[in-house]
C-alpha cells in the first residue's frame, strides 16, 4: 500500500527540469550574459510580499518592479554589488536572502553552532554517564575467595 | 574521573534538576510569550512587521503630480519639513485595508493633522472615485502610478502610513490598515511625542 502511494507520488511530482522564469519575457535582457547576472543578484533579494521567495521566483508585482529595477541597473553597467546596495538601502536587511553578519545578526548565525556545541556536551554527558553505571565495581580478593567456595571448585 | 564512583549525592542533584528543567523550560516560555503579548499590546512587537529602513533617515527625495480634480497640490520631498510632524500615507482605490483605515484618516484630518496622500499604482479615474465617496483626509496628494517612488521608501505593500516628525525625520512605520486601535495606541501618541 504504501509502495503504491510513493509511486503514485513520484508520479505525479513534476520532473525537475531548468529552472523557470517567471513573469514577462519581455523584461528580459537582449544580452543573455546580462541577463544572468540580473538573475544571479534578484536570486539574492526577497520577495517582500511572498517573503519567502526570491524576486526571480515570485509573481507579485512587487517582485516584478524590482527586477526591471535590477535589470535596468545591470544595463546601465552597475557592479553587482551596488545594485544589491540599492535594494538593501531601501528595504533594510530582510531583503537580502543571505543576511549580513552583525551585532542583530549574531544569534541567527550563531544558531547552528549553538546547537552542534550543545548536542555535542549532550552525548557526552550521556556517554559518561553510561561508563559510569556499566557495572559494579570489582570483587575485593576476599569475595572472589567466598564465591569459589560457594561454587565448591578450587581456585585457579 | 571521579564519576568512576557514582555519588549518590550528585545523582540526587542531577534527579532534582532533571524534575526543575521542565519547569525551567515552561517559565522561561511563559516569560516569553508573555513579554511577546505585551509588545502586540503596546505595539513594539509586530510578528508580521518589517522595520522600514528609513526610521532615523529623512525620506528620499521625490517629486510627485497632483491628483486632477482634487484641488491638491502635489507632494515633494520638501513639503515633508514643515516644523510639526505629519503622516504620509500611501494608498489605492484597489486596496481593502485602506478602506478599513479611511475613517481613522478622516478622524486624524478634522483634528487638525496633517496627512500627506500618495496614490499608488492606481488609476487617477479611480483614486478621485475613491476620495470623492470617502471623503479626502489629506493636505496634499500626490500620484505614484508606476510605483518607483513607493519602491524609493521600501514600501511593500498597500496601505503604509510614515509618521515624520517635525524636523523631517521618519519615526514609525506601519504596514497594513492603521485600526482605531493602533490610532489610539501608537499614532497619537507619538505625534504628541514629536510635536
Amino acid at each position: 500500500m504504501i509502495r503504491w502511494l510513493l509511486l503514485l507520488m513520484l508520479a505525479v511530482m513534476p520532473a525537475p527540469g531548468p529552472a523557470l522564469a517567471v513573469g514577462d519575457p519581455a523584461d528580459q535582457l537582449p544580452n543573455p550574459a546580462l541577463e544572468e547576472r540580473a538573475r544571479v543578484i534578484g536570486r539574492e533579494l526577497r520577495c517582500m510580499v511572498c517573503q519567502n521567495q526570491s524576486i526571480e521566483d515570485s509573481d507579485a508585482d512587487l517582485a516584478r518592479d524590482l527586477r526591471r529595477i535590477v535589470r535596468e541597473q545591470v544595463a546601465q553597467g552597475k557592479p553587482d554589488e551596488a545594485v544589491l546596495t540599492f535594494v538593501h538601502e531601501r528595504y533594510g536587511d530582510f531583503v537580502l536572502l543571505r543576511p549580513p553578519f552583525k551585532p542583530e545578526t549574531a544569534l541567527l548565525w550563531a544558531t547552528p553552532a549553538i546547537a552542534l556545541l550543545a548536542g555535542a556536551l549532550l552525548i557526552r554527558g550521556m556517554r559518561r554517564r553510561q561508563a559510569a553505571a556499566a557495572g559494579p565495581p570489582d570483587l575485593t580478593q576476599a569475595e572472589r575467595d567466598r564465591l569459589a567456595q560457594l561454587a565448591g571448585r578450587p581456585r585457579e | 574521573m571521579s564519576e568512576a564512583v557514582p555519588n549518590p549525592e550528585a545523582a540526587a542533584w542531577r534527579r532534582r534538576a532533571l524534575l526543575l528543567a521542565p519547569l525551567a523550560v515552561a517559565g522561561l516560555g511563559g516569560a516569553g510569550f508573555y513579554a511577546m503579548l505585551r509588545g502586540l499590546g503596546t505595539g513594539d512587537y509586530d510578528p508580521r512587521g518589517v522595520p522600514s529602513a528609513l526610521i532615523g533617515k529623512a525620506p528620499p527625495d521625490f517629486s510627485l503630480p497632483p491628483l486632477e480634480g482634487t484641488g491638491l497640490p502635489g507632494l515633494s520631498a520638501a513639503d515633508l519639513k514643515a516644523g510639526k510632524p505629519m503622516l504620509v500615507n500611501f494608498f489605492a482605490s484597489w486596496c481593502v485595508p485602506c478602506v478599513i483605515e479611511h475613517p481613522q484618516l478622516m478622524r486624524l484630518a478634522r483634528n487638525g493633522v496633517a496627512i500627506m496622500g500618495i496614490a499608488y499604482k492606481d488609476k487617477p479615474a479611480d483614486s478621485l472615485g475613491f476620495l470623492k465617496q470617502r471623503g479626502t483626509p489629506y493636505a496634499r496628494l500626490g500620484v505614484d502610478q508606476p510605483g518607483r517612488v513607493a519602491i524609493d521608501w521600501g514600501l511593500y505593500g498597500v496601505p503604509e502610513t510614515y509618521l515624520i516628525d517635525k524636523s523631517g525625520i521618519v519615526r514609525w512605520r506601519m504596514a497594513g490598515p492603521v485600526t482605531e486601535e493602533i490610532l489610539d495606541q501608537q499614532v497619537i501618541p507619538l505625534l504628541r511625542r514629536h510635536a
